[in-house]
């Protein structure tokens, strides 16, 4: 989940493609220490899917073995679609597609960046209708803070404090074409 | 002794050939005489006519008056006081009340509702079948000594050998049959006019063929009997054209039309969003049809303009199409139609749409009326060719308000409406 | 070339397929796609439409229809409320606007509705609050059921566009030939008719199809073969003579669809008659999608019932 590019506004970018490397490599090794085997990781729409896959091919490297990817899109079940947004206006589909069953499996969900953990609740509501993981585990690229429910990551890239009015911007190359991570100050944004 | 000179009027009376600036003057019920400036004495009432066209006494020859048995529709009161308010001085009144007007003691109470109501003349037209059943003779012969003018079944008489007896029978009694042709089985149901709007719009059509076979019928049942055949409501070219070449021949035959077939089209109605007040029977049809009607009030074929008033409850109106009845009110629309659709259309001059509400319609059933010639009765329709209104069925004197005219502005209008001498109906303004 | 998909419907209610832009067919098609998959899931079920209400109002008899759109209804979380011209009290002559008006006294979010009388929901789209969906009105449409459809041939041939589609049998009083028409020639597929001159509509122009009088012309080079139900109930002595007659010149046996192009595949609305128009043979051979339109139906209107929601209260902000 990134924020949206403010033409115009000040913007710091806090880590290049090398650094994203690295960190990937680190949390990949991270999620193998404490997790072992039977696990899937499964990315959110939209980068968390690229990531999944990146460390799926680390992890892979490092274990030996293919750790299968699926992908999750978790508009179903926000909190902000059907009856409660203007009438007609609901958010396009995306697909989701769970390549094994996920019962007695370490789950863990990817995303780009975990900010008020509204999506992560969405997709924790989504995986329990797909079955029942032996659990399932949070692996993000960048935590800015401001939880509105009480969920945290399990493995971090970097933490990356924030305020309301900032935005925070994830590019991957197999969405944006470049790799990289910025804060910026939107002039209204609230966040 | 009761006059009125009407004084400064374009006199159209096509019963004389008149058209110029006359003076009417009225006299005890009747016309006494008209001429160019009449002088009369002081106290004598005048209406000043300047700009205006006086024409005889409107009659329209079909309307649905509802009573007895229908009067949440419509009352022969509300029924003349929407005639007078659209400029008819007369009207005759269909047979499809309850108890059918198959008898003459329901004629007789028509007329003393008439009398009652004291505003327009009211003609009845008794019923061809008894219980509009269309088996057995009704009394025509009581009913025609009760006062009845003509006789017609509102519905089709689908036993071509009940039309020609009908039409055999009545010669004795010198009315005409009146006919509303449609083949039942060829409708199948229909709820419009069967073609590509009815495609398009997935409701079931009617052909033009389901009316045009009964005209053939019928006019070759006049030829066999020779019958006075008048034929009701016609709607499509082929119709049409069958009564030119049957009027070339010399029949006696003579029709109507109404004014939504020259005024809306099947895509009108697809316009309404399956509204029920563009419902009516025969159907709006397709605009080649529409310009055939037009060509036929053009060329003479059509001897009168009717206005096939049919009130509707809006409870009725209100279910779905294909369950509403048919029907539109127009007593209080057709002559503002008219004007409007045909003289400022340029289909027809001022002349020929008088013709078609008073000399044609009186004469296609032998009615007093429809001219000013001296001696003939008083009853004078005042008309403005150049008034704008728009249709307001908020404010309709008919008890009925299913029209898919509403909000429509035309422009033309009558003003005054005499009967017998009296002024039965006023514009405001 | 292939439509773009709209980002929304733009209007409130889908009482048939005539108002439908093709980027609006798109997009309920694709909303189609991922709904599939809740189908296969354990649970098989998705919260989006909590709260909401749907009353499935079918004033004609159906049990396939009203048991898709209810199976639909429900995998979305939604409350069902059903009412059929048998057990409920409306009684003859009552308007179905007032029977609308005593239902929104419960406030729906959704009424579908099934009518014997053409225009029925476009009537209550214009009187009732809540969102129309048209599951079939007389003789005029049935847009799920071309939906459905159209989403079953996209899905077995990659694309509409081009598509040669075949349909047979009572096109005059069919609601399914209609919409299906509509929306094949919105998507830029090619369409024929094949039926006797007695079961085809006046101004079947309109309708944008090649009319074939005989089902043999009609097949060659066809890519999907759609059979309709020949309707026995009304009158139908007057339109075609017999069942015996229909089959022999009009079903759909083996060897009449091997005049088809080798790749086609075959379709019915159901409920099927087997025997009058349509061979059993066929119906359960390898190149049915019948039991895929079924299927399809359900995510069809799942689609539907999703991409009309929303309007009850104010949106919280994107997390």
């Amino acid at each position: 989940m990134t924020g949206k590019r403010a033409g115009g506004a000040r913007r710091i970018q806090i880590m290049d493609a090398e650094e994203i490397e690295r960190t990937i490599a680190r949390m990949a090794s991270e999620i193998v220490g404490s997790n072992g085997s039977d696990l899937l990781l499964v990315g959110i729409h939209t980068r968390g899917i690229p990531l999944a896959r990146r460390l799926a091919e680390r992890i892979s490297s490092i274990t030996g073995t293919e750790v299968p990817v699926g992908r999750l899109d978790i508009t179903l079940y926000r909190d902000d679609v059907g009856p409660w947004r203007p009438a007609h206006q609901q958010p396009l589909l995306k697909e989701t597609v769970l390549p094994v069953p996920i019962d007695d499996l370490v789950v863990f969900l990817v995303d780009d960046v975990l900010f008020t953990g509204r999506t992560i609740r969405a997709a924790l509501g989504s995986l329990v209708d797909y079955g029942r993981p032996r659990a399932v585990r949070l692996a993000v690229l960048v935590d800015r803070g401001h939880r509105e429910l009480p969920i945290a990551a399990d493995v971090v890239g970097k933490v990356l404090p924030t305020t309301g009015a900032e935005d925070v911007q994830v590019h991957l190359a197999e969405v944006d074409g470049d790799d990289g991570v910025w804060v910026g100050k939107e002039p209204g944004h609230a966040g | 002794m009761r006059r009125l000179l009407i004084r400064n009027g374009r006199v159209v009376d096509p019963s004389q050939g008149l058209d110029q600036g006359m003076d009417v003057l009225l006299e005890d019920g009747k016309v006494a005489r008209i001429g160019e400036r009449i002088r009369v004495k002081a106290e004598t009432p005048v209406l000043d006519a300047a700009k205006l066209v006086v024409a005889p006494g409107f009659i329209d020859l079909n309307a649905h008056l509802c009573e007895p048995g229908y009067e949440h529709r419509e009352t022969i009161a509300s029924g003349c006081r929407a005639a007078v308010a659209g400029g008819f001085t007369a009207v005759c009144c269909c047979a499809d009340t309850k108890p059918v007007n198959d008898e003459p003691s329901v004629t007789a109470f028509i007329l003393e509702r008439a009398r009652d109501a004291a505003l327009a003349r009211v003609y009845p037209v008794g019923a061809v079948s008894h219980g509009l059943a269309g088996t057995e003779l009704a009394e025509i012969g009581e009913m025609v000594r009760a006062g009845a003018v003509a006789v017609g079944d509102p519905g089709p008489v689908a036993n071509a050998l009940l039309m020609r007896r009908a039409l055999e029978y009545a010669r004795s009694f010198g009315i005409p049959v009146a006919s509303h042709a449609e083949n039942v089985s060829l409708s199948d149901g229909g709820l419009m006019h069967e073609g590509v709007v009815s495609t398009r719009i997935g409701l079931r059509g009617m052909p033009a063929a389901a009316e045009e076979v009964v005209v053939a019928r019928d006019l070759m049942l006049a030829r066999l009997t020779s019958g006075r055949l008048h034929l009701r409501h016609l709607s499509t070219a082929g119709s049409l054209e069958l009564v030119r070449a049957a009027k070339a021949e010399g029949l006696a035959v003579t029709c109507e039309v109404a004014p939504h077939h020259f005024s809306l089209t099947d895509e009108d109605l697809a316009g309404a969003t399956y509204n029920s007040d563009w419902k009516v029977n025969p159907p709006l049809r397709s605009a080649d049809h529409l310009e055939a009607v037009k060509q036929a009030l053009y060329d003479g074929t059509v001897d009168a303009i009717a206005s096939d008033h049919t009130p509707q409850h809006r409870d009725d109106k209100e279910l779905d199409f294909s369950e509403a009845p048919s029907g539109a009110v127009g007593l209080e629309t057709a002559v503002s139609l008219a004007v409007d659709r045909l003289v400022h259309g340029k289909v027809i001059g001022i002349g020929r749409l008088v013709r078609l509400f008073s000399i044609g319609p009186a004469q296609a059933f032998g009615l007093p009326g429809g001219t000013l010639r001296p001696g003939s009765p008083a009853d004078v329709t005042i008309l403005d060719l150049r008034r704008r209104v728009t249709v307001d069925p908020k404010s309709f004197r008919s008890r009925s308000r299913n029209t898919p005219f509403a909000g429509i502005k035309l422009r033309g209008a009558p003003v005054v409406t005499i009967v017998g001498g009296r002024i039965a109906w006023r514009a405001e303004g | 070339m292939p439509v773009e998909s709209a980002s929304e419907l733009k209007r409130k209610d889908v009482v048939g397929i005539a108002p439908l832009e093709p980027a609006e067919i798109q997009l309920i098609l694709d909303t189609a796609e991922e709904l599939l998959e809740v189908a296969r899931r354990p649970i098989k079920k998705v919260p989006v439409l909590r709260g909401a209400t749907v009353v499935n109002l079918f004033m004609e008899p159906s049990t396939r229809t009203r048991f898709s759109f209810e199976m639909a209804e429900k995998r979305l979380s939604a409350d069902t409320l059903n009412f059929s011209a048998s057990t409920s009290s409306v009684s003859k002559g009552e308007t179905l606007v007032d029977t609308a008006r005593n239902l929104m006294a419960m406030a729906p979010d959704y009424i579908v509705i099934r009518h014997p009388n053409v225009g029925a929901p476009h009537r209550l789209a214009e009187v009732v609050p809540a969102s129309i969906i048209n599951a079939g009105d007389g003789i005029n449409e049935h847009p799920t059921q071309a939906l459905l459809d159209a989403f079953t041939m996209r899905q077995h041939f990659g694309r509409l566009e081009g598509l040669n589609v075949v349909i047979a049998g009572d096109i005059r009083h069919s609601r399914v030939a209609r919409s299906n028409a509509f929306l094949l020639n919105k998507m830029g597929a090619s369409l024929r008719f094949a039926a006797p001159a007695s079961l085809l509509p006046a101004g079947v122009e309109e309708l944008g199809a090649e009319t074939f009088l005989r089902l043999e012309p009609a097949l060659e080079g066809a890519d999907v073969v759609m059979m309709l139900r020949i309707q026995r109930e009304r009158q139908a002595a007057v339109n075609f003579p017999s069942a015996r007659e229909y089959y022999d010149f009009f079903a759909l046996t083996e060897e009449r669809l091997a005049l088809a192009a080798p790749h086609a595949v075959v379709m019915h609305p159901g409920p099927m008659n087997r025997g009058v128009e349509i061979d059993s043979a066929v119906a359960d051979g390898a190149r049915s999608l019948i039991l895929d339109q079924v299927t399809n139906g359900v995510a069809i209107r799942m689609a539907i019932l999703y991409l009309l929601a929303g309007g009850r209260g104010a949106a919280t902000a994107d997390s």
